[in-house]
């Protein structure tokens, strides 16, 4: 197990050096750069080489590589154009709200998913059956931005129940020990706040999560039919389990394997969706900020963050592979 | 199972506790709970502004963007300040001021028993503190980026550094405090546009024991030539003398002001009158809201109370409901079609009269500014001083168009090469491809056949007008602050390659009146100077300006005593909600 973790964990490192030259050459290759974006039409052809010379953009792309991958290697990241913040402190600032968005979504496509997936299988081919078909087809060909401007124009200014922006009401001020609201809310003892947040993060963990609900839901379907006509399924019906115990025991649990490893899949998705949701929500995550970063020609954030976002999913799915292990005996006896 | 659970659930758990302690206590917030209300009545409260985005930072000298300035403006206070609304220049932390006979040297006298929101005094020492801190700045202080408006009107610094970017002369020599409120600026020639350029926000007066305190002027530069601040001056302790105080900043949530209870000015009731009004709201929040429709739908549900850069499209929505309202900000800037008069056959000025009158501005006007443009008859706004109502005009008329290329002795159609950028909307200009279009079909009515070419706006489009390669070509400008040396000066003051005028000569005349003007120090005398200046510039037609747009701001019905300024640069002091 140990060898196994550190092997994974040793894959990094050809893993980062990859994704940092593709990121790297190819927001060079994008037109512009960060002169015209700080100046617009005062862009004179001065200015722009006084600030091309300031980055050292004037040099050739060899050597700015050679600066940039001697900084990586002392791991340093720079500072942010725009801000002139270091990188590092700025995606700390803005991971904890990606972290929580993704959280609530994930928790929402398994909640609502599984059991959709789960009561579709057991009504095999009937009316709530076709039902959870259309509904995961409509959950996964909606664009998350239109699920989301829609979402906001039902429930907040229609209806006016939740709100549109950002991640707590402006009007609330708690100490934020850790950036993630929830947790900080809680710390504060602050019910208020507690609610506040949530109510915030309802509308993009349902845009954010509704591709992956759908998946859930329909590998759910499969593998449960998969299961319930195992051999183990029939002898526990035979031995006089009653069937929520046959559902639960047996057929659910042997069908999470293949659905967890759908769920590990998702924090993919769940990651580059959140740029979208964080935009049209202003949810302050590393979503919009890297969004930011490209129309600035941010070069530094966009290396930056593109870097730890690499490292996340790497260790996220490293956390899913060893979760397999604890679900099935089988492969974690078998190592 | 409980135990393998387990097992799984306290790695996990450490996991996210060190992400939680790692990533946690960077932002400053005070800890006060519950909400302030938007009170009735006027007095107090808290007003929401969605801003498109977060300040760079809060030292007026060293930013240029849009939402620094707006945030700026509430905390910090200029020598001299706008008239709401317009670009006239009247008394800020200076009562009143003159020139010398040379027109170098200004004498201000300070408003007196002001202090900046630290309690020190605000005083000429202070004034001439932060005049010569700005013109002693080194190293990356003096890239363009850096202090884009002090290169703009004062041009160079101290020391001369050829790798910076900034010029070698500079027209600030020197800042003396004579007495505890008088100042006097010695330029190194005579100069009056300085004067509208002191209204800017990059020449805020600060605290000078907050700017040492908190190290201001402190950092380093990385290896990518970044600089970064090391002192909190600019994030934490932005001090100044204006209606509102900084209280706390969370990147990327929100920006919080509170009302200076020590504010020299007393309450005024006139919206209109800046001299001294302290802010009738107790809070001001920017929150950033990058996204047009998501600014839009916070305004609806009422999360802001207002907001700026309101898009074409959102307008009539806003305006049919009854709860919200949108503002107009007088029209500051002026879309162009430019020409480069050293290219044949633009060098004939028949032929450029013959495009003037080829082009259906009105119709482009009636088309694609959502009603909100005016067809622009000169190269400046006419809300500012040293506009002509009487230069020539050019309405559309085809026939006219090809009797003067016939004259010019030209074989109809004529061929030109019309640019326009791609991957962008400004503000006098929305659409630039649309625009394009309708003025290329009434061209091709006039006599003349039209090649379009486009390039990505940036760097592509505007490297190549630079460059002085394109023939015809759609552009504009948006004026920073009341001189008509900010739009035509710009444009024509100096030979440019743009233009063409590197090598024509035909604007020479044009060049030198604007350099006398520049620096006339009679005010009269300066409005008749420009207002001649523009006859002659729309005589010659070194392009057609066509547009001049008026942008939108929104708020809720129940916002009043916003008065949108020209140049960008407005209070919130004058607002207040219900």
């Amino acid at each position: 197990m140990l060898r196994f973790v550190i092997r994974r964990l040793l894959l990094l490192i050809p893993i980062l050096i990859g994704v940092s030259i593709l990121v790297f050459f190819w927001i060079r290759a994008l037109p512009g750069g960060p002169a015209a974006a700080l100046l617009g039409e005062r862009a004179t052809p001065q200015a722009v080489a006084a600030i091309e010379h300031q980055y050292g953009l004037d040099k050739p792309i060899y050597v700015q590589y050679e600066r940039y991958a001697r900084q990586l290697a002392t791991l340093k990241f720079g500072n942010s154009a725009t801000s002139r913040q270091p990188v590092t402190t700025e995606f700390r600032q803005r991971f904890p709200a990606t972290i929580e968005l993704a959280l609530a979504a994930g928790l929402f496509a398994v909640v609502f998913g599984i059991p959709l997936g789960f009561i579709a299988a057991k009504r095999y081919r009937s009316p709530v059956d076709h039902a959870s078909l259309v509904l995961s087809l409509i959950g996964i060909s909606t664009p998350i931005f239109f699920l989301a401007l829609l979402l906001k124009y039902v429930f907040s200014v229609r209806l006016g129940w939740l709100p549109t922006v950002g991640r707590m009401s402006v009007l609330i001020d708690i100490p934020h020990p850790t950036n993630f609201y929830l947790l900080d809310s809680i710390i504060a003892l602050n019910w208020t706040a507690f609610v506040d947040v949530s109510k915030h993060l309802i509308l993009p963990a349902i845009a954010l999560g509704s591709i992956p609900l759908a998946i859930i839901a329909r590998i759910t379907r499969a593998s449960v039919l998969d299961v319930q006509n195992e051999d183990y399924v029939r002898t526990a019906q035979a031995k006089g389990l009653g069937p929520h115990a046959v559902d639960f025991h047996h057929v659910l649990r042997n069908a999470m394997l293949p659905i967890s490893t759908i769920i590990g899949l998702q924090v993919g998705l769940l990651l580059s969706g959140a740029v979208l949701t964080e935009t049209v929500f202003a949810f302050p995550g590393i979503g919009s900020w890297l969004v930011d970063a490209i129309k600035a020609r941010n070069y530094p954030v966009i290396q930056g963050g593109v870097l730890f976002v690499a490292i996340i999913v790497v260790f996220v799915n490293l956390l899913v592979d060893l979760s397999y292990g604890f679900l099935n005996p089988r492969i974690r006896l078998s190592k | 199972m409980r135990g393998k659970l387990l097992k799984l659930a306290l790695p996990c758990v450490a996991f996210f506790a060190l992400i939680a302690a790692g990533c946690g206590g960077s932002n400053n917030t005070s800890s006060s709970t519950g909400g302030t209300g938007t009170s009735a009545g006027g007095g107090g409260g808290t007003l929401v502004f969605g801003s498109a985005a977060d300040p760079v930072a809060l030292d007026g000298i060293l930013v240029s963007d849009g939402e620094s300035s707006r945030v700026i403006e509430q905390i910090f206070e200029t020598l001299v300040d706008l008239k709401p609304g317009t670009t006239d220049v009247e008394p800020g932390l200076a009562e009143s001021w003159e020139a010398s006979a040379d027109g170098t040297a200004w004498t201000f006298h300070l408003r007196q028993g002001v202090k900046f929101s630290d309690g020190t005094d605000f005083n000429a020492d202070a004034v001439c503190f932060n005049f010569n801190r700005w013109y002693n700045f080194k190293g990356s202080f003096q890239n363009p980026s850096a202090t884009y408006y002090w290169q703009t009107i004062f041009g160079g610094f101290a020391t001369y550094d050829p790798k910076s970017g900034a010029p070698k002369d500079s027209l600030y020599k020197s800042c003396d405090a004579t007495d505890a409120n008088t100042a006097v600026i010695t330029l190194t020639s005579p100069s009056s546009s300085f004067l509208a350029g002191l209204t800017l926000t990059p020449f805020s007066i600060a605290s000078p024991k907050a700017l040492t305190d908190f190290k201001a002027d402190e950092g380093s530069v990385d290896a990518d030539g970044i600089f970064h601040p090391t002192g909190t001056y600019a994030t934490e302790h932005p001090t100044g003398t204006g209606p509102f105080m900084f209280k706390s900043w969370t990147r990327g949530d929100k920006l919080v002001l509170v009302r200076n209870p020590n504010y020299w000015g007393a309450a005024s009731d006139n919206p209109t009158e800046f001299n001294g009004t302290g802010a009738k709201i107790d809070q001001l929040i920017f929150r950033p809201i990058a996204d047009n429709a998501a600014r839009l739908q916070a305004l609806q549900t009422g999360e802001i109370n207002g907001y700026d850069l309101v898009e074409p499209q959102d307008i009539p929505t806003i305006q049919s409901n009854t709860d919200l309202q949108i503002l107009d900000r007088p029209a500051f800037n002026v879309g162009y079609v430019g020409f480069n008069i050293s290219m044949p056959p633009l060098d004939n000025p028949k032929v450029r009269q013959a495009i003037a009158y080829g082009l259906d501005r009105q119709g482009v006007i009636d088309s694609f500014y959502g009603g909100r443009g005016e067809v622009a008859k000169e190269f400046m706004p006419p809300s500012l001083f040293g506009y002509a109502d009487d230069v020539p005009e050019y309405t559309y008329d085809p026939a006219k168009s090809k009797q003067l290329l016939q004259d010019a002795g030209m074989t109809l159609p004529v061929k030109i090469d019309f640019w326009y950028p791609t991957d962008v909307s400004r503000p006098y200009m929305p659409d630039p491809k649309r625009n394009f279009e309708a003025f290329a079909a009434s061209l091709d009515k006039a006599g003349f056949k039209v090649v379009p070419h486009s390039a990505p706006w940036s760097p592509d489009y505007l490297g190549k007008s630079d460059e002085g390669q394109l023939q015809v070509y759609l552009l504009g400008w948006t004026g920073d602050f009341g001189d008509p040396d900010d739009f035509i000066g710009v444009f024509f003051r100096s030979p440019q390659k743009q233009w063409g005028t590197t090598t024509s000569h035909e604007m020479d005349g044009v060049q030198k009146l604007l350099e006398q003007a520049r620096t006339e120090t009679d005010q009269a005398k300066r409005t008749q100077m420009y207002q001649e200046a523009n006859r002659q510039i729309m005589t010659i037609l070194p392009g057609v300006p066509y547009a001049h747009n008026k942008p939108a701001l929104a708020f809720q019905a129940n916002v009043s005593g916003y008065v949108p300024s020209p140049v960008d640069l407005q209070s919130f002091a004058t607002v207040s909600v219900g």
